[in-house]
């Protein structure tokens, strides 16, 4: 067919005789939105690798406009039109936003010299495809993660891009952000240009896709056209098996005094007048886009943001937090959203991880830890939370998304807070490992705390809590329950200005 | 070109010309023109040395063994030359320093861009080679007959002022310093393989991925860094008349110094030209003149390093803050 892009056939690949890929057939058409989704090793980046040359296939085929390709290398990919946005975006940091879009252009066209009339030019041109503008002479590091992958878009169009493979692209962008993604998306589509669309989102992927496939264990389970599935087949299809989740439904004992109540919170520029309690064994949510304070509040909370008035209760009682140290001792516990950088020593084994915030405790005569109770400990905590690993002596860095993320939980447990504050419990973690958090989330509710969960993960929300604060400029705006709401409302209330 | 670099160089600037404004008012001699072409004498060495320093920093890298190679060549080319050729004209004794530099500069690229070796380690290893190997092996007596066309180019001057008190003489060779600027200016802003360097410095597999080849970039930046020093070290055995195997090494430090004082970043994709020779302005100016304001030459040592420290903190700090407050915004995301 002429207006197929790629075809592979029955690729298969091993890597170190653990078969990566097996048998996998796909086939991608011109101006067709292809969405590929499976859980965490499954094999999408191998099969993205291999088709960007990067990886070289054990057996099987691949045709890319018509051509057979007996060996394919990265710069044959790149030839015919193979572009690959990977989750880094490969731009340079420290050049400007018009030098990372034509540098790769002017490389490859064995220039000497560079021409700076000519690298504007290119990024004006490449901007003005996409309709998007940019600050050129700005650095890309001063830019979001939103305009970084147009930018990579751009770079990917000026090289003749006829497909273009993004790799997990909206899993760091707000809600506004990836209507924005989308919006090009469609312009590139009816240009031609086809896409393929690798994500965690099951509703983006519904919503983005026209064919989709689903990898589980290196083989293609599924393909077909977008009007077969819906989110309950694909969750299926990626694990094998059906995930029921009911909704979190609770009323808390509101006789007792609540676990925390926050009372006309202020800090400058960043929160006004926030009100709300929190009792025990309850999961309320706080949502908001980008800038409303969500994050802040909790960063208010765990004493990293100042605040400048307003009072704190926790249980009965009048607390001040303002620093780290405050928050910790009045039983306040917080897993960032940046587990890499700020909840993990990524190089330190799992079970020093798990124990790092209790180590004080741990102390026995002379100050010095008692190695028996400590790994005791740790062996307690990786079988609790279901830490999938052959040795808690590994490091870290070992582990899959999900794992790493009960390593975090499991470190602030081991300390037995009263208040536990979740920032983007799940993001980046495959569908399985989604709701064994959500499990465990509901199971630490269930005994007595209160957790109090950051997301815009709006399936998410409505799931597991009882309670949903919509936050908008630095103000708790609305207080919403899950019964009186369904996703599309919450999802219009949440980009609503 | 931005304005974060426009701004380290301004206050940079700005700092000499208060420094210079009121070492001048406590003492007026150091207004004259004779204080004036001293300083930049005392400049072009640490000049030319800065610039290779630049590329290697903006790389990404370090090199702290180009004092070791530069006192080498010149070494090793004043006795070459006294023993096979002593009546050699200025421009042989230069290229060979320059090559003999260059070739060391290549060890340098071998295990940096072979083995992937970090360039600390490589240099700090071969700055004591190559001054061990020179010491034991070359000859560790300092060579007072030097080949006479390098006393001869010392006396040369480029312009020659009638002070109250005998003659003061700007050297010529500061004209080599502003040519090895002019280039390297050149190199790094248009041409691909300086754009290369700075992608380099700024993401090394992104760098791979558009196609630059590494190993090449990496030999030519430490290739040109132990040329560079090669012609430094020739110009300086020049005007002091004698080639000293124990002179230099251990200045490396005051030339890394001056470049990131000038704004460069230690973690690679930023720099510029004029930046360093700003920085190479502020540290030769504190090292010569502060005696000039009666401050003891024992407590030199440690203005300098007070000012590199807070010079180099400053914007260290800056970075950070931005840094924080760009992370606290992703992470509303």
């Amino acid at each position: 067919m002429a207006d197929e892009i790629i075809r592979l056939s029955n690729i298969n690949k091993a890597f170190a005789g653990v078969k990566a890929l097996q048998d996998v057939t796909l086939t991608i058409e011109r101006g067709k939105i292809h969405c590929l989704v499976g859980e965490n090793g499954c094999g999408k980046s191998t099969l993205i690798k291999i088709m960007a040359g990067v990886y070289q296939r054990d057996s099987g085929s691949v045709v890319i406009n018509g051509k057979e390709f007996e060996r394919l290398h990265p710069i044959d990919a790149i030839r015919e039109g193979i572009q690959v946005i990977y989750q880094d975006f490969s731009l340079f940091p420290n050049l400007t936003v018009a030098e990372n879009i034509a540098l790769n252009e002017q490389l490859a066209d064995g220039k000497r010299l560079v021409n700076w009339g000519n690298v504007r030019q290119v990024a004006e041109e490449a901007l003005a495809q996409i309709e998007v503008r940019l600050p050129l002479n700005a650095r890309v590091e001063e830019m979001s993660v939103a305009s970084k992958q147009l930018i990579a878009i751009s770079k990917a169009l000026r090289q003749n891009a006829q497909l273009i493979i993004m790799d997990e692209p909206t899993s760091a962008l707000t809600e506004r952000e990836v209507r924005a993604l989308f919006g090009v998306i469609h312009k590139l589509q009816a240009r031609g240009i086809a896409f393929l669309f690798v994500s965690h989102k099951l509703n983006e992927v519904l919503e983005i896709s026209q064919t989709i496939m689903v990898m589980r264990n290196g083989s293609n389970v599924s393909v077909g056209d977008r009007s077969e599935y819906d989110h309950k087949r694909l969750v299926f299809e990626m694990t094998g098996h059906t995930i029921g989740e009911k909704a979190y439904d609770f009323t808390p004992d509101t006789s007792r005094p609540p676990l925390l109540r926050v009372e006309k919170l202020n800090a400058s520029g960043a929160l006004e007048d926030i009100n709300f309690d929190l009792y025990a064994g309850e999961i309320v949510g706080v949502t908001g886009l980008l800038g409303s304070g969500r994050t802040e509040l909790a960063l208010a909370l765990f004493g990293m943001l100042p605040i400048q008035s307003g009072r704190l209760t926790m249980g009965g009682k009048p607390v001040q937090i303002r620093t780290i140290q405050d928050a910790i001792a009045n039983g306040i516990g917080y897993v960032p959203e940046d587990r890499i950088t700020e909840g993990l020593f990524l190089e330190q084994s799992i079970g020093r991880n798990v124990v790092v915030r209790t180590i004080d405790r741990l102390r026995g005569a002379l100050g010095l830890t008692d190695v028996q109770e400590v790994n005791a400990q740790i062996n307690e905590w990786v079988s609790a939370l279901r830490i999938k690993t052959s040795d808690p002596a590994l490091p870290v860095k070992t582990l899959s998304g999900g794992n790493q993320q009960r390593v975090v939980l499991a470190k602030w447990l081991a300390s037995n807070p009263r208040v536990m504050i979740l920032n983007g419990p799940t993001m980046g973690v495959d569908i399985g490992s989604k709701n064994e958090l959500h499990e465990m989330i509901k199971d630490l509710a269930g005994k007595g705390m209160g957790l109090l969960v950051i997301s815009d993960d709006i399936p998410e929300l409505l799931q597991i809590c009882n309670r949903i604060l919509l936050m908008r400029r630095g103000r708790i705006v609305e207080e919403i329950t899950p019964e009186q709401t369904d996703e599309n409302q919450l999802a219009a209330k949440l980009i609503e200005d | 070109m931005s304005r974060s670099f426009f701004r380290t160089e301004t206050i940079l600037a700005l700092t000499i010309v208060v420094m210079s404004i009121y070492i001048g008012i406590v003492n007026p001699v150091f207004f004259t023109v004779g204080n004036l072409f001293d300083l930049l004498r005392s400049s072009i060495v640490m000049g030319i040395f800065a610039m290779g320093v630049l590329l290697v920093i903006i790389s990404g890298g370090i090199d702290v063994s180009f004092t070791a190679v530069a006192v080498f060549a010149q070494y090793a080319t004043v006795r070459l030359m006294t023993i096979f050729m002593p009546e050699a004209p200025l421009w042989i004794v230069f290229l060979v320093a320059g090559i003999i530099g260059l070739g060391l500069g290549m060890i340098n690229a071998f295990f940096i861009s072979r083995f992937k070796l970090p360039t600390l380690i490589v240099t700090l290893g071969t700055l004591s080679m190559f001054h061990g190997f020179l010491l034991f092996a070359i000859g560790n007596k300092i060579i007072r007959d030097i080949p006479p066309s390098m006393p001869e180019f010392a006396r040369t001057s480029l312009i020659e002022v009638a002070m109250t008190v005998g003659v003061s003489r700007l050297h010529p060779a500061v004209l080599i310093t502003v040519a090895v600027a002019i280039l390297t200016w050149l190199l790094l802003d248009f041409t691909m393989l300086g754009r290369g360097i700075y992608a380099l410095g700024g993401s090394r597999e992104a760098a791979e991925r558009a196609g630059f080849n590494i190993p090449r970039i990496q030999y030519f930046i430490y290739g040109t860094v132990g040329f560079l020093a090669g012609i430094g070290g020739i110009i300086y055995a020049s005007l002091n008349r004698q080639a000293n195997p124990q002179e230099l090494v251990g200045s490396e430090l005051n030339v890394i110094a001056a470049v990131v004082l000038g704004g460069a970043s230690l973690t690679g994709g930023r720099g510029t030209v004029i930046g360093s020779l700003l920085g190479v302005a502020l540290v030769v100016i504190m090292n010569n003149s502060l005696v000039l304001i009666g401050v003891p030459s024992t407590w030199q040592r440690v203005v300098v390093g007070a000012i590199i420290l807070i010079g180099t903190g400053l914007p260290a700090i800056q970075a950070r803050r931005k840094a924080q407050h760009a992370a606290g915004l992703s992470q509303t995301q």
